[in-house]
């Protein structure tokens, strides 16, 4: 079954244009007389939407942050107009200075987690990644299946298994985490909070945790607030009815705060437990350090033991800086090459996850006589199942691969695709649940996406096996361009 | 400047023959750190001391980045009572300790690295990930590997 083996990389047969200088220097950019270079965030293989021309950067799926910021504006406006009028004549003025503090706070905190780069690692270059496969390969035995791709390293006296992933080409570094519902691998992975629309990760923890527990600030107070309004207008004797009756909105803001209350302090509580002991909401969930496995030795190797320093290193700790720089310039002369390549990685998603039922369609379909035929692209697939053969023809289906790319306007405010797949059917469930969910969702969406793939293949594998036999590793990019070819015919 | 013009003549007329990558070190956690261990494809090009100082000294500018002190904490205290709105108009200490490091980079290719038709990439580059080393080989000697 020699057509299952993945195949090494041939890092000569990259064509690696003599390197540029880097490219955020505006030397470059001015270089390129009449051509307009695109910036890097237009060509992010990930599954992230741009604003403000890469300033601001979002999830493919805003989840339910409308909602979110929705009901805080909604609240504390209510309480503005129809409490603090009240409590400003009868109280002091201080409660609608407090409120206006902590509303500033809630919403600044939200807007700043929800935009702000969670950690996002950048995916390996090719040469980065056939280096890494060479490694494996002499490390290992290449066998017909390639041996589970982890890597031990010792910190702190302590084994950790870094895996390695499959869709950034790289060994994950340790606590990072790929979020299927972004595409993108996350340092120091918390959880994809859907409340918030985008993942916390290591770069904008503290902006969530900031935003939750000045949420619980706010929603406290504004309870005891209308609280005390309605008992105040109820006092002499004319009952709580007659109070609610003269401020309606009151009642709205009581529901609303007595029902979030309960899942924000909950919330706020679990995380001030998991910032006093370093820990991620992912690693909690998995109980990676709590000693399931039986050994005895498995503590946090990343916590210091010490209280205090663990909430100071994890919230006030130095800003790290993103690694994926949006507004950089693309280098011209790799500009096209990457976006080929970019829409290959692309693509190469899709087939990770539908293999399976292409596979079964492809070969009841054809008996390529080629089990050789090629991997034309530049990086072997995860799975060596994944059908050779039809490669070429299930790469570039450019209507539905290249939509994470670039669909983000350029302007600022762009287009919201507000598509609430799943609706939060369960309202106000602590946040981890959701971890689990929408791993679930991702991937059937993603196989949804797969079956529209499967209708092509029939039609081009009878094109590809003539040309196949001249495919190879060492054919990178003429391969690209025979890809394009026939599909040119096709359509 | 003739050691800029070197270089950038280095990148015009050389091919590049491979790539070396000096992976990170976590053996002390998820602090930036790069392996010091000598690369066997450079063992001709360059001097064993003179790499291991290099990456010694970047290891110590990244140490320094995230470095957690007193410094640190004021810079972290600060933000969060202004709602980390200082973050838009501000510096942060780790962006201009990864100017440092950039000056570093270009500094030692230009002096060392570049006459021995060698090129160190910035490692932010690559994500934090690793240290890309590219050999070039001179067209005028001949090609192969």
């Amino acid at each position: 079954m020699k057509h299952c083996e993945y195949q090494q990389i041939d890092p000569q047969a990259l064509s690696t244009p003599t390197p540029t200088l880097p490219p955020q220097h505006a030397v470059v950019q001015e270089e390129k007389k009449g051509e307009t270079a695109r910036r890097k965030w237009e060509v992010f293989p990930g599954k992230n939407r741009f604003y403000c021309d890469g300033r601001i950067i979002v999830a493919q799926q805003s989840g339910v942050l409308p909602l979110t910021l929705g009901l805080i504006l909604v609240t504390t406006v209510l309480f503005f107009v129809f409490d603090c009028p009240f409590l400003l004549k009868h109280l002091t003025v201080f409660i609608p200075a407090i409120g206006g503090v902590l509303f500033v706070f809630v919403v600044i905190s939200l807007l700043q987690t929800s935009f702000t780069d969670p950690g996002i690692l950048p995916r390996a270059t090719p040469d980065e990644a056939a280096d890494i496969e060479k490694q494996i390969d002499n490390s290992g035995s290449s066998t017909y299946r390639p041996p589970p791709r982890t890597k031990e390293v010792m910190i702190n006296q302590q084994v950790v298994k870094l895996k390695y992933c499959f869709t950034c080409k790289m060994f994950r570094p340790p606590r990072t985490s790929h979020c299927s519902l972004c595409d993108n691998c996350v340092e120091r992975f918390d959880h994809h909070c859907p409340w918030v629309g985008n993942c916390v990760g290591k770069r904008n923890y503290r902006f969530f945790y900031t935003f939750i527990v000045s949420l619980s600030f706010l929603t406290v107070f504004i309870f005891g607030c209308v609280a005390t309004h309605l008992a105040l207008r109820a006092q002499g004797g004319r009952g709580l009815m007659f109070a609610l009756q003269e401020s309606p909105a009151s009642a709205v803001e009581l529901v609303i705060c007595f029902f979030s209350v309960w899942s924000i302090l909950g919330l706020s509580g679990f995380h001030t437990y998991l910032v006093a002991s370093n820990l991620t909401t992912n690693e909690d969930i998995k109980g990676s350090w709590s000693g399931k496995s039986g050994t005895e030795d498995t503590g946090n190797p990343y916590s210091y033991n010490n209280i205090i320093t663990n909430c100071c290193s994890v919230l006030c700790g130095p800003m790290p800086p993103s690694l994926i720089d949006r507004r950089g310039f693309m280098p011209v002369e790799e500009s096209s090459q990457t976006v080929a390549t970019e829409v290959e990685l692309a693509a190469k998603n899709e087939i990770n996850v539908c293999t399976q039922g292409t596979k079964d369609l492809l070969e009841s379909a054809s008996r390529s006589p080629c089990p050789q035929a090629g991997k034309p692209q530049t990086v072997s697939t995860s799975c060596p199942d994944s059908i050779d053969p039809a490669d070429p023809a299930v790469t570039f289906n450019p209507d539905v691969t290249s939509d994470p790319v670039a669909v983000p306007s350029l302007k600022c405010g762009g287009r919201h695709h507000s598509h609430t797949t799943s609706p939060p059917d369960e309202p106000r469930q602590l946040h981890h649940h959701h971890n689990r969910h929408h791993k679930t969702r991702s991937a059937r969406s993603s196989s949804k996406r797969a079956a529209l793939h499967i209708s092509n293949p029939a039609y081009n594998v009878s094109l590809s096996p003539p040309t196949s036999p001249g495919l190879g590793p060492s054919h990178g990019t003429g391969a690209e361009e025979h890809v394009r070819d026939s599909f040119a015919t096709l359509h | 400047m003739a050691n800029a013009h070197n270089l950038q003549d280095l990148q015009h007329q050389a091919a590049v023959a491979s790539k070396v990558y000096v992976q990170r070190d976590y053996n002390s956690g998820t602090i930036c750190r790069f392996q010091t261990k000598f690369p066997s494809e450079l063992e001709s090009r360059v001097d064993r001391q003179q790499f291991e100082e290099t990456m010694h000294t970047l290891n110590n500018l990244y140490a320094e980045a995230e470095k957690i002190g007193g410094k640190s904490y004021l810079e972290g205290c600060l933000a969060c009572m202004t709602a980390y709105t200082i973050f838009l108009c501000m510096e942060t200490h780790y962006e201009k300790v990864l100017k440092k490091i950039a000056r570093f980079i270009k500094e030692q290719n230009e002096k060392i690295y570049a006459p021995l038709g060698l090129l160190l990439t910035d490692p932010i580059e690559r994500g934090l990930r690793v240290v890309e080393i590219t050999i070039f080989e001179d067209r005028s000697i001949g090609s192969g590997r």
